[in-house]
């Protein structure tokens, strides 16, 4: 069954008829062409999906689109403003933060989320709050020290 | 264009930082689940509820009456020619039965295909897949590989008289004679437990057939798009000539896409029938059973020792669990452990049986290091258990064991020819680097704190640079172990740098260009590296085994230098002299002690493009391509030292300290190497630590997801202390050796060696993996009750 839903994805208002049960994920890469968001998972546990929904880090493999109906979501693609690259972007690449790049945009998303929330997180806050992403190339030596010196940029700024 | 950001010039060793990465933090990478194509459709499987069934009947009625289901598909349907093949035959005498696309009369693990269903939208072909009605019998099953050889075990293929699919045996001449005069005799019985690759991005594939050509496309997650090409013009039945397989970004492999599955193939047969693109994403929990599996090897070494504790005769027999069928490589990735049974030690004399078994479980193929870390495991696990039994310190029974620096090149008795190593270095560095002298005042300390502390070793040497083709040949792989490049400058002096090489995340577009700046005097950001798809290409072998640098590296170094020398004649002939009155700068060819006179790459680039005056029997353009055999494989080692605390109350093992001391030759990009090392530990810590692949009894696959199957997180991993030695391979012009595999070859034993050494106060002398709490809490409980 279909339902009419708006939602801002990256300030950008996308209004689109979708299938109940679609999930935000589907909604995003396969409606809005926003394919940077992964799926790596069915059970929630990798965080490949991450975005945030007004602001808050969600996996968008765990709602419905339908349920952002309303709202407003982030997505990797809205990091880079004006061709320049957001301070997360720039520290994974600086740090080597990423291998095969399947798992960086939720990566970044659950980052910045904590960067964001709690900009004085201390590494182990970090690392326990990235947790629910799983990365199978980078050993997150390189990934976490991207991280703390994205917090050390935004801090400053 | 933004040129890449650097940190020094752009050369070979040089600290650049990686061109490929913008795509993906942009959120620009292009995954094959991220492609559509005009009018595609997509798949769902009909996957095997059982361990071992027959198969009486499919009733796709239900499943066909859905609006917007296209087709159903069985192994009555799908038009292909032949089943999966496989590219190892050891030996010569492999057992390969027939492994139908879609199971034809018996399923004989859970998950195995047997129907496939086309619908609109994915969500409606899986609603169809679970329409489909399959009658099943369940027959009996076994999945334990030591139990499959029983007498009277079920057999998973009724075609042959045994699960026995090959016995890879090497007995050197003095063996028997050096084991029976051994002083003393050590046993050990050591299990590799079953793992999954795991990499983020499960496998995936879009199939693309024209009715009216025959031509089809395959865009698909592989490290090996040219041996996909190859076999799906076999099985689908078409000339290969019509075959182009795409390889868009791959996110990880681990060995998972080094290989050649049925709904790669299933895709494009059923492309083939509804006449539009058919697209399959691979779920997690189906990627739990669809997709290969590694390890899962019970090792028993009898080690023939002098009272010093140096290893005269060493026997090892060992049980592989191939899995229901061989899949590219299967049978071959024993013979891997086989070469490597001695490890980094001058072993003379060994006996070496490998039985490989079929089971109804998921084939097992190759997973991140491919039969060398089952190797190095055991013989690390083995080392101190002899230190144990003879009370020698464990670095102390290393250094009399290992092969000295004076005896490279050193045959092994697995008659591999290792190229270079200094492994006592690599030792007493590691020790140093992480105070093992000191180590027994944190043990004190910790014990205060309520946690056993302990602190374990692991020597290894690999073999990687796959491979010699006269070897791979020798070894009954039907493929060889070659690699091609080909590099073109464009008049504009920009060049075009062609591998068959397939990164899935090691970065090789920035390695590569680095080579070519340094060889060809072309700026990094000047050079474009294109892989991955076979329309583009000359024929390549793809990314594993460590190999790439090694072989693929060297193709590039050649055809680097091929279009020196060309562009050296050409130069020669425009500046009036000899090829002998010039002189290379690293950026021109100029006459020696004339800077005046002199052609830059760029300069002659142009100059053999245009052939406005071209020397007598010279081609236009300056271009070349190189098929590189490589004439021997390469041995990267090193020494690596774990330090775990064990909490008394909860068994819980917590890694607090890794030092590894690795030597991969030189290094072209040093972060790429320490993101290698980092990651491979951390997949060897998953292995030591969490991971563990498990069927029930009856076959049911009990670890589906990331909950069961638990891969380590950012919360689980320790701070690392990386350093390198550097000891050129002689095996190449470069002196390169690979790095991929070895954090992986070497973290299991130096995790669980440390955890051993914990226990070892309470009396705890072997651990099995993974190593988790519950596992260590009852073996505490054992030992102290």
């Amino acid at each position: 069954m279909g339902q009419t839903i708006t939602v801002t994805v990256n300030g950008t208002a996308h209004t689109a008829e979708v299938e109940q049960r679609t999930l935000l994920v589907h909604f995003l890469r396969e409606a809005l062409n926003l394919t940077g968001t992964h799926i790596g998972c069915d059970t929630s546990t990798c965080g490949c999906c991450t975005v945030h929904l007004d602001g808050e880090t969600v996996l968008s493999c765990s709602l419905l689109a339908v349920q952002a109906d309303g709202h407003a979501v982030r997505t990797v693609e809205g990091l880079e403003q004006n061709g320049e690259l957001h301070p997360i972007q720039k520290a994974f690449h600086e740090n080597h933060g990423l291998q095969c790049g399947f798992c960086t945009p939720g990566m970044m998303m659950s980052a910045l989320g904590v960067i964001e929330q709690h900009p004085d997180a201390s590494d182990d806050e970090i690392r326990e709050a990235l947790e629910g992403n799983l990365c199978r190339g980078t050993g997150y030596q390189n990934l976490g020290a991207g991280v703390r010196s994205a917090a050390v940029e935004m801090a400053r700024n | 264009m933004a040129t890449t950001e650097r940190l020094t010039s752009g050369g070979v060793g040089d600290a650049v930082l990686r061109k490929e990465d913008r795509k993906f933090v942009t959120g620009e990478g292009r995954y094959v689940d991220d492609l559509k194509l005009p009018g595609m459709l997509h798949a769902a499987f009909v996957r095997s509820s059982f361990g071992h069934a027959k198969i009486n009947s499919i009733d796709a009625s239900a499943a066909l009456a859905m609006p917007g289901v296209h087709a159903v598909l069985t192994n009555a349907t799908l038009p292909v020619e032949t089943g999966v093949l496989s590219a190892s035959n050891p030996g010569g005498d492999v057992r390969h039965p027939e492994q139908a696309i879609l199971a034809k009369e018996f399923a004989r693990y859970v998950g195995e295909p047997v129907a496939m269903v086309i619908a609109d939208n994915r969500y409606l072909a899986r609603d169809a897949a679970d329409a489909v009605q399959v009658d099943y019998d369940p027959v009996p099953v076994v999945v334990d590989a030591e139990k499959a050889l029983e007498p009277g075990a079920p057999l998973v293929h009724a075609e042959y008289d045994s699960n026995l699919v090959k016995t890879l045996a090497h007995v050197t001449d003095g063996f028997a004679d050096a084991l029976a005069k051994a002083p003393k005799k050590i046993s050990l019985r050591v299990v590799n437990q079953r793992v999954t690759p795991m990499p983020m991005e499960t496998r995936g594939c879009i199939g693309d057939w024209s009715n009216s050509t025959g031509e089809v496309t395959l865009y698909t997650s592989t490290q090996v798009a040219h041996f996909v090409r190859t076999f799906v013009s076999i099985v689908c039945g078409t000339s290969e000539a019509k075959v182009r397989v795409v390889t868009p970004d791959v996110g990880g492999g681990f060995g998972a896409k080094l290989n050649t599955y049925r709904e790669e193939f299933a895709v494009c047969a059923a492309s083939k029938v509804v006449g539009r693109p058919v697209k399959w994403i691979e779920d997690r929990t189906e990627n739990a059973v669809a997709t290969i599996h590694g390890r899962d090897q019970v090792q028993y070494y009898e080690a023939g020792v002098d009272e010093n504790g140096k290893i005269l005769a060493l026997k090892f027999d060992a049980v592989q669990n191939n899995g229901a069928y061989n899949q590219l490589l299967t049978p071959s990735i024993s013979h891997l452990t086989l070469f490597m049974v001695p490890g980094c030690y001058d072993i003379q004399d060994v006996s070496i049986t490998i039985r490989q078994v079929f089971t109804n479980t998921t084939p097992t193929d190759a997973s991140r290091g491919a039969g060398r870390p089952e190797a190095t495991h055991g013989i690390e696990r083995l080392m101190d258990a002899i230190a144990d039994d003879l009370g020698i310190d464990a670095a102390e029974v290393r250094r009399r064991n290992f092969i000295k620096a004076d005896q490279f090149p050193y045959t092994s008795a697995t008659g591999l020819a290792y190229d270079s190593g200094e492994y006592h270095e690599t030792l007493e560095v590691a020790l140093e680097l992480s105070e093992y002298a000191g180590f027994e005042a944190r043990r004190a300390e910790a014990a205060k704190r309520g946690k056993y502390r302990g602190i374990g070793l692991s020597t290894y040497v690999e073999v990687c640079g796959l491979a010699p083709s006269a070897v791979t040949a020798a070894l009954g792989i039907g493929a060889p172990g070659w690699e091609h490049s080909t590099v073109r400058l464009h008049p504009t002096g920009k060049a075009t740098v062609i591998t068959g090489t397939s990164p899935h995340g090691q970065g090789h577009a920035t390695s590569w260009s680095q080579i070519t700046q340094t060889e060809l005097g072309i700026p990094f950001d000047d050079v474009e590296v294109i892989h991955g798809d076979t329309a583009f290409q000359p024929y390549g072998l793809g990314t594993y085994g460590s190999r790439s640098l090694a072989v693929g590296g060297i193709a590039l170094y050649r055809s680097l230098g091929k279009v020196r020398e060309k562009a050296r004649e050409l130069a020669a002939h425009l500046l009036e002299c000899s090829i002998d009155d010039l002189e290379w700068t690293g950026t021109s060819w100029q006459v020696k002690g004339s800077p005046d006179r002199a052609k830059t790459i760029q300069e002659l680039a142009y100059a053999g493009w245009a052939s406005a005056s071209l020397p007598e029997g010279i081609e236009p353009v300056l271009e070349a391509t190189t098929f590189h055999d490589p004439p021997n494989f390469t041995f990267p080692f090193g020494t690596h030292v774990c330090e775990v605390e064990i909490d008394q109350a909860t068994g819980h093992v917590e890694v607090v300290n890794y030092t590894a001391v690795d030597d991969c030759g030189n290094v072209i990009t040093p972060m790429i190497v320490d993101g290698q090392v980092h990651g491979g530990i951390i997949q060897g810590l998953g292995q030591a630590l969490f991971e563990e692949t498990v069927y029930s009894e009856d076959g049911h696959m009990l670890t589906p997801t990331l909950v069961e199957y638990l891969v380590p997180s950012a919360a689980d991993v320790p701070p690392m202390t990386l350093h390198r030695t550097t000891t050129p391979s002689t095996s190449n012009p470069m002196g390169v050796k690979g790095i991929g595999e070895a954090g992986t070859i070497a973290a299991s034993s130096a995790i669980v060696n440390a955890a051993v050494d914990a226990l070892s106060v309470i009396g705890v002398r072997h651990l099995e993996m993974p190593m988790q709490p519950s596992r260590i809490w009852n073996v505490m409980q054992e030992a102290t009750s």
